[in-house]
């Protein structure tokens, strides 16, 4: 493990995909159009939930801002690095391209969840961010370290955690071929992630944290900034975090096992 | 002799299609199962008693929502990327020779798809029957025959739009991230998150001019029982497949004049 090789390598991947991107000018366009809606319909929806009740699950309208503004985020993450990439593995095993970054001389991992980068999605945690500190006058948060590390553990676990799921589905394209719609079902359940978990039934909440730990991703990070926050959730999601991404990396490599190219 | 021909042609479309839907029946369960959203939605509406301030019970709540799931099942469509993909492969080029417009093989692909997906949506249908038994209720035959016919009024105007947006590839050859926009409005405004009548009375002065609320709210009402304008809705949805057909029409004669076949 070279880590300047990598970077070395990070830049190189950066530049070719930016280019290769940045030739279809109007799909950019459209798409920073589709993130600003897309941030106007959730807030209008909750805004609806907010009309007539002053909570819901204990949250209030600014409060639960906060969790928008975090899944905005996440979601830009994921347009910009995640989807990109990892719905390419389905075409790299479909046409057998995969042999190719196995033959290459990094780890395959590494090449296949960062080679492409999707720059539609930076305006989408710009506009996360944004939210957040809008957020945080509107809550009356100071700004102190111990608040800021915190919250910026949480966040990056929240990052692993997405990661690996989604890598966790696409991993799987290489026994089932075709995974676009496993893709679709992790995406409508991350959907939950713009609610608090409280605001859901006993049951539900139960699935949405330990069986797919989606609401848990924006929740304790929404939590760590209105610092109400536990200690032992902090814990918890490092060590699910640190968890999933171990699985994931193991799952990678016992799956490769099985890879036979296609088309040989 | 020609509607005999026609008849036929459209048939064995479909004969085809089904068949080579019913290969990927995973796939399919998985589709089915990536449109529960609306029962998250109920969740959360009911969970915080939400609906006292728009005047639904419960049980009328849970059946719209039911029913929305049921509409979206059935509504739903995605030419535009199979357009997309088959026009940057070239496949387009063949299906232009042939003497019948190449969207009628998407349309019977997409009502081959739906005709799969029918039991996997009784599948989902009937759990959620189990776990909300007082939920359960047996439209009368002039309602479920009127709702299927707006349901799929629903569907081509889904579809007429999407086959507008798709010729947009003669052009721009990335049409679907036009696609994701529009998909916006058809999330927060179609009554899937949340019926049409709790929205603030500024959008409602509007939204019913608009063609999303005839997506999803108006043959879900209508299916639910709740209460509904059915000759109006009914109405509105004709005019805007009037609307709609002459200028899928003008697009689709212009685009063939533009297309040069890629890949050739």
């Amino acid at each position: 493990m070279n880590l300047r090789k990598y970077l070395k390598v990070y830049k190189k991947f950066l530049h070719t995909s930016l280019a290769s991107e940045l030739e279809y000018k109007t799909n950019i366009l459209v798409d920073l159009t589709t993130a600003i809606l897309s941030l106007v319909g959730s807030i209008f929806l909750l805004s609806i939930f907010f009309q007539n009740n002053g909570n819901i699950g204990g949250w209030e309208f600014e409060q639960a801002l906060i969790i928008q503004g975090i899944y905005t985020i996440l979601n830009g993450i994921t347009n910009t690095w995640f989807n990109p990439n990892l719905t390419e593995i389905v075409k790299h095993i479909r046409e057998g391209t995969l042999d190719f970054v196995l033959l290459k001389p990094i780890d395959s991992q590494f090449f296949i969840s960062l080679k492409k980068i999707n720059p539609s999605g930076f305006l989408e945690i710009m506009l996360g961010f944004f939210l957040l500190l809008f957020c945080m006058r509107i809550n009356q948060i100071n700004l102190n370290l111990s608040f800021l590390t915190l919250s910026l553990i949480t966040i990056s676990c929240s990052i692993c955690i997405l990661y690996s799921l989604w890598f966790f589905i696409s991993t799987t394209t290489i026994w089932f071929v075709k995974t676009w719609n496993a893709i679709e079902v992790l995406r409508s359940f991350l959907y939950i992630g713009r609610f608090p978990l409280n605001s859901f039934s006993f049951s539900l909440r139960i699935f949405f944290s330990v069986f797919i730990p989606i609401a848990f991703i924006t929740t304790i990070p929404s939590e760590v900034f209105l610092g109400f926050s536990q200690l032992w959730k902090i814990m918890l999601e490092v060590i699910v975090a640190s968890v999933f991404l171990i699985t994931s990396r193991k799952f990678w490599l016992f799956a490769l096992k099985f890879y036979s190219s296609a088309s040989s | 002799m020609t509607s005999n021909l026609i008849n036929r042609k459209i048939f064995t479309l479909l004969k085809v299609q089904y068949s080579n839907m019913l290969e990927y029946r995973v796939e399919i369960a998985l589709w089915a199962i990536s449109g529960i959203i609306p029962f998250f939605m109920l969740n959360i509406w009911t969970n915080n008693n939400l609906n006292e301030s728009i005047n639904i019970s419960d049980v009328m709540l849970s059946r719209y929502f039911l029913c929305a799931f049921f509409v979206r099942q059935f509504s739903v469509v995605w030419v535009v990327f199979s357009f997309e993909e088959d026009s940057l492969m070239g496949k387009v080029s063949p299906y232009l020779i042939q003497p019948l417009n190449p969207f009628f093989r998407y349309f019977a692909q997409h009502v081959a798809e739906q005709i799969t997906r029918f039991p996997f949506a009784l599948i989902i249908g009937f759990f959620f029957f189990i776990f909300n038994p007082e939920s359960i209720w047996i439209p009368n035959l002039g309602i479920l025959l009127l709702s299927i016919v707006s349901t799929f009024l629903s569907f081509l105007i889904q579809f007429l739009i999407q086959s507008i947006i798709a010729c947009l590839c003669f052009w721009t050859e990335k049409a679907s991230s036009i696609e994701r926009l529009l998909f916006i409005p058809t999330l927060f405004l179609s009554g899937l998150l949340a019926p049409v009548v709790s929205f603030p009375a500024f959008v409602k002065s509007w939204i019913y001019l608009t063609p999303f609320p005839y997506l999803i709210d108006f043959p879900a009402n209508l299916l639910s029982g709740n209460e509904t304008n059915i000759s109006g809705g009914l109405s509105m949805q004709i005019l805007w497949i009037f609307l709609l057909f002459p200028l899928f029409k003008k697009i689709w004669s212009e685009g063939t004049k533009k297309y040069t076949a890629m890949g050739s």
